[in-house]
């Protein structure tokens, strides 16, 4: 059995000073909204901090970020945040824009093994100035490194007491690299269920991947909510 | 960009999918082109953060959080749709599977080179997934305006702005034409009505090539 928290205060007990984390989320949906409040209230700072988006001024990794935690900030876009906007030009936040595959595939091969790997995206463009690149079959690539963290936060939808994770619909995004490339993963919940209750041939993370469990209530807040007129 | 143009725009582009295809289309006007799609096609919509056959706009009823696409709108899924991961969408993008990409553009140079994501001086938000895009679809076409606010070209001989790729559109729609980018050039393969061939050519900076079938229309 993992580790069943059951305040969020001690699920992020491992997250110190000048950490790497991996934040799950593709902008608020699929992010662990608790744990990532949990982060701020422990006002743990120097972060280097993985995640495709930085959350908005108030909800998400924005909560981080005013409180002034994040040193680094690795994503593919980040202009939902007027705050990110003022670090930056300030100086005080230090930025890595990663295409969004190349994103994806870095945590993927850093929970796989991988130490780098060749991809066309980037090549001939301001990302790959001064780095290494390679011709296969006639064509260049780009040289990219793999990505681990020392605390990867995720969020799932079920969740059995082994750590077995089922993701919901677009809440999957980045999540599955990001509880593989962690040294700690710690899953936020909606339902934790006993074992052998969850349909192996539908288990999206295996339990391998996560060392700790809690149960989280979602806000779910909607960015763009868009229907039909 | 008034929004009559961008429809128009729009419209020209739904003539670039075909019935069966599994198509991405850019955020922005790109999406637009979803509401055109014609009622006899039948074609998946992918979205980078992990959804293979969008669906309409939700009604109120149907929102659901958990649910949207790459420009983080609510959206729906149609029946016969999947969900995966991140590194599983762009192994679909990268590894060609998605048979066409609408993006949108800010410039395009005679030999395929595309900028649009980033300007200089200004806050940069971030490629995206445009970058993995252009490379891994099968045909890339950019929907823009053929000129900029100030009436300037923005197909040149070179792009002046950082590139999202080297080489890699294959069709440009505007609202004023319709540019291939050949091994030979850019070829005029249509001009809107309107507008003529000599006026393309001079809101278009690199040399067009004309193409038989436009020269028969003017004719």
């Amino acid at each position: 059995m993992k580790k069943l928290y059951t305040s969020f205060e001690e699920a992020v007990v491992e997250i110190k000073d000048g950490m790497t984390i991996m934040v799950g989320g593709f902008g608020l949906v699929g992010i662990p909204e608790n744990l990532i409040k949990a982060v701020r209230e422990k006002n743990v700072k120097d972060l280097t901090v993985i995640s495709n988006n930085c959350g908005v001024d108030d909800w998400g990794l924005g909560l981080l970020l005013s409180n002034k935690q994040i040193k680094k900030m690795i994503a593919s876009y980040v202009g939902e945040n007027k705050e990110f906007e003022r670090q930056v030009l300030s100086g005080e936040l230090e930025v890595q824009l990663v295409p969004q595959g190349s994103l994806a595939e870095k945590i993927r091969a850093g929970g796989a093994g991988i130490p780098a790997f060749y991809t066309p995206a980037g090549v001939g463009t301001p990302i790959a100035e001064g780095r290494e690149t390679r011709v296969f079959n006639g064509k260049e690539y780009l040289l990219e490194e793999a990505f681990k963290a020392d605390v990867s936060l995720v969020r799932a939808w079920k969740a059995d007491k082994l750590g077995n994770l089922v993701y919901r619909k677009t809440a999957q995004n980045f999540n599955p690299m990001m509880a593989a490339a962690g040294k700690v993963t710690i899953a936020e919940v909606e339902e934790i269920v006993e074992v052998g209750e969850l349909d192996p041939d539908e288990i999206h993370t295996p339990s391998i991947y996560v060392q700790g469990l809690i149960v989280g209530k979602q806000e779910k807040r909607i960015e763009r909510l868009t229907v039909q007129a | 960009m008034s929004k009559n143009v961008r429809i128009q725009i729009a419209k020209r582009a739904e003539k670039e999918i075909q019935d069966g295809f599994y198509v991405n289309l850019g955020i922005g006007m790109p999406t637009m082109v979803a509401n055109y799609i014609s009622e006899n096609k039948n074609i998946f919509l992918q979205s980078e953060n992990g959804l293979l056959g969008i669906g309409p706009y939700p009604t109120e009823g149907e929102v659901d959080p958990d649910l949207i696409n790459a420009g983080k709108e609510t959206v729906t899924a149609i029946p016969g749709a999947s969900y995966f991961s991140n590194a599983e969408s762009f192994a679909m993008i990268r590894g060609g599977h998605i048979d066409l990409a609408i993006l949108g553009g800010m410039e395009v140079a005679e030999n395929g080179d595309l900028a649009n994501w980033m300007i200089p001086g200004k806050m940069i938000k971030g490629m995206g997934g445009a970058m993995d895009l252009v490379h891994g679809a099968k045909k890339v076409v950019v929907i823009m305006e053929h000129v900029n606010k100030a009436g300037q070209p923005k197909i040149l001989k070179k792009c002046s702005l950082p590139l999202t790729g080297q080489s890699v559109v294959n069709r440009i729609i505007t609202d004023r034409a319709v540019i291939d980018v050949t091994g030979n050039g850019l070829e005029l393969i249509e001009v809107v009505e309107g507008y003529t061939i000599e006026d393309i050519q001079n809101s278009t900076e690199p040399q067009l090539i004309i193409s038989d079938k436009v020269l028969s229309k003017q004719n």
